[in-house]
């Protein structure tokens, strides 16, 4: 295939993966606003008036970046595990399979499709955030960057995970068991300059804890992390899992007999 | 003449250790209408996966108009469209969506991918449908909905496994002109089935696959040149008092009325005839017993079976 042939191949894919998850926005664009606001109302303005400052800012503001990453990491998530896996049950996928669409163009449009939904939730939880706060954006160019990977990342993780589930309890156990502690231990509600040392070392384990920081200096200017850093794990991590699906895809798993 | 697809010592052994192909080879000419027929089991949709790459082989070369699969597999994707046994499509999107989307995976531009859509879905009857939900349509629809999908980036060589399964009568004729007049028009077309009379009808070529292996490979002409007896069932007007006896003939009372008669293909019937009215006998109407592929292909299987218990 020519480029013009995979670029409408891409398209395709990118536009039939935003075309589902809009049809179901029910589903997948109501949700996370709703919780999102209840986060804002409980811990933003009930709890938070009464916890003060964090890193310089009132808890609110502090709290908000945390907030859209999470819901940037949740649903481009949820969104390619969902849609994969649906596609594999269904057994639609047949209809890529038999294209001459290569994986990686498969792989990619998964990954931007996923990613849209991230980042839509993303701005939709930005717009809520501006009724209970006056958001400032410190660093525009390190906040749209730092969105736009981790949703590529996560969407990545959620390819892999469609890929190996059988059922759809698989497609729950990662990001109940894993993916949400992780998040919620990630610096989301919290700075971890609060922690004593040895669990201020534990986090630093925590990949979300870069993602959710260098989010937050982007809009804030303030990050418990170092910025380059986070950006090479970031990167590193894409890179990594991108050649595991693209691997997983080549060879056939979970997906050719 | 082109091969459209050419298979060589084709093997496929499944993780649990099940071999369901034996090391096939087949060619399928350009043009032709060629039926890979064989009990459930067999190997057939095991060898179309392999084409359509949905299974991986184990061993042995396929190519698509020349385009092997190892080296060359996109090439040999764009001459290739698949009718699978199951419906495989999403059933919460729309009719024309499907079909668009299809085209959009070979490389199509969405204005030519609907006007080709609209080609195909009006041909198989389904435009009117084209913004219901796939999963509101009948299994006949679906069906004519996959053919239109695997059509419409228009390939050399279609491949479809048990189209017209569970399909009615009328439907199934449809749909017989509809592929008649693709393969008239230059589409190669492989079927599998089980409806005998559909590949005598259709098929100018035939392979038998069973247990792995391809027992029959040659044209359904030659093939049924094999088959040195044929029954026959006679209805009588009056019925018979005495069942008439003939040499060479196997003669057999179904009931009161109706006579069941196995015909040495070299005897022919107008013995047999002749010596139904000279005993007074009043034949109103005649029929095949079974499609006449059909017993061949149980003797064939049966034969094969029987060599392989040896």
């Amino acid at each position: 295939m020519n480029t013009r042939l995979l670029w409408t191949a891409f398209v395709t894919i990118v536009v039939k993966e935003i075309r589902r998850f809009t049809r179901i926005w029910v589903q997948t664009l109501l949700p996370p606003a709703i919780t999102m606001t209840l986060y804002f109302i409980i811990f933003g303005n009930l709890i938070g008036s009464r916890i003060g400052e964090m890193g310089g800012f009132d808890y609110m503001e502090y709290i908000v970046p945390g907030l859209i990453m999470m819901s940037v990491i949740t649903n481009s998530y949820g969104n390619v595990v969902s849609s994969f896996f649906g596609t594999k049950f269904q057994r639609n996928i047949e209809e890529l399979l038999v294209s001459p669409v290569p994986n990686w163009v498969i792989l990619s449009g998964y990954v931007i499709g996923g990613a849209a939904r991230g980042l839509g939730v993303g701005f939709i939880v930005t717009l809520l955030s501006l009724f209970f706060t006056d958001l400032q954006i410190h660093h525009l160019l390190i906040t749209i960057t730092v969105a736009l990977l981790t949703a590529i990342l996560f969407s990545l993780g959620g390819f892999i995970n469609a890929v190996y589930a059988r059922t759809f309890d698989d497609i729950a156990i990662v990001p109940t068991f894993i993916l949400t502690p992780l998040t919620y231990l990630g610096g989301v509600f919290y700075s971890i300059q609060l922690l004593p040392d040895f669990w201020q070392g534990v986090s630093q384990l925590n990949p979300i804890l870069y993602m959710v920081n260098s989010f937050r200096y982007g809009i804030l200017g303030v990050s418990d992390i170092n910025i380059g850093f986070a950006f090479a794990m970031i990167v590193g991590f894409i890179v990594l899992l991108g050649g595991y699906a693209l691997h997983l895809l080549n060879t056939g798993k979970g997906i050719r007999e | 003449m082109t091969t459209a697809l050419s298979i060589q010592d084709l093997r496929k052994v499944y993780g649990n250790g099940f071999e369901a192909l034996k090391g096939i080879s087949l060619d399928v000419q350009q043009g032709d209408f060629f039926a890979l027929l064989g009990p459930n089991g067999a190997g057939k949709s095991t060898t179309l996966g392999i084409v359509s790459s949905l299974v991986n082989k184990s061993s042995g070369k396929v190519s698509v108009f020349g385009y092997d699969i190892d080296t060359q597999l996109a090439q040999a994707k764009q001459c290739l469209g698949v009718v699978p046994q199951e419906f495989n499509f999403n059933p919460f999107e729309k009719v024309l969506d499907i079909v668009v989307t299809q085209a959009g995976y070979y490389g199509i531009g969405r204005k030519q991918a609907t006007e080709r859509a609209e080609h195909y879905l009006r041909k198989l009857g389904l435009w009117d449908k084209r913004n219901e939900r796939a999963r509101m349509l009948s299994g006949g629809m679906k069906r004519r909905l996959m053919i239109a999908r695997a059509l419409v980036h228009e390939p050399k060589l279609l491949i479809l496994d048990e189209p017209t399964a569970g399909v009615d009568i009328e439907l199934r004729r449809s749909m017989w002109d509809f592929l008649t007049e693709i393969n008239a028009a230059g589409t190669t077309i492989i079927l599998t089935t089980h409806y005998l009379e559909e590949a005598e009808s259709l098929c100018r070529n035939i392979a038998i696959i069973d247990h792995g292996t391809i027992i029959q490979n040659t044209s359904i002409k030659a093939l049924l040149q094999q088959l040195d007896t044929e029954t026959f069932i006679l209805d009588l007007n009056g019925g018979f008092k005495e069942l008439p006896s003939l040499e060479g003939y196997v003669i057999r009372a179904r009931d009161a009325n109706t006579l069941e008669v196995d015909v040495p293909k070299a005897a022919g019937l107008n013995a047999l005839f002749q010596h139904l009215a000279a005993e007074g006998l009043d034949v109103s109407s005649m029929r095949n017993k079974a499609n006449r592929l059909e017993e061949l292909f149980v003797s064939l299987v049966d034969k094969n079976l029987k060599q392989e218990s040896a």
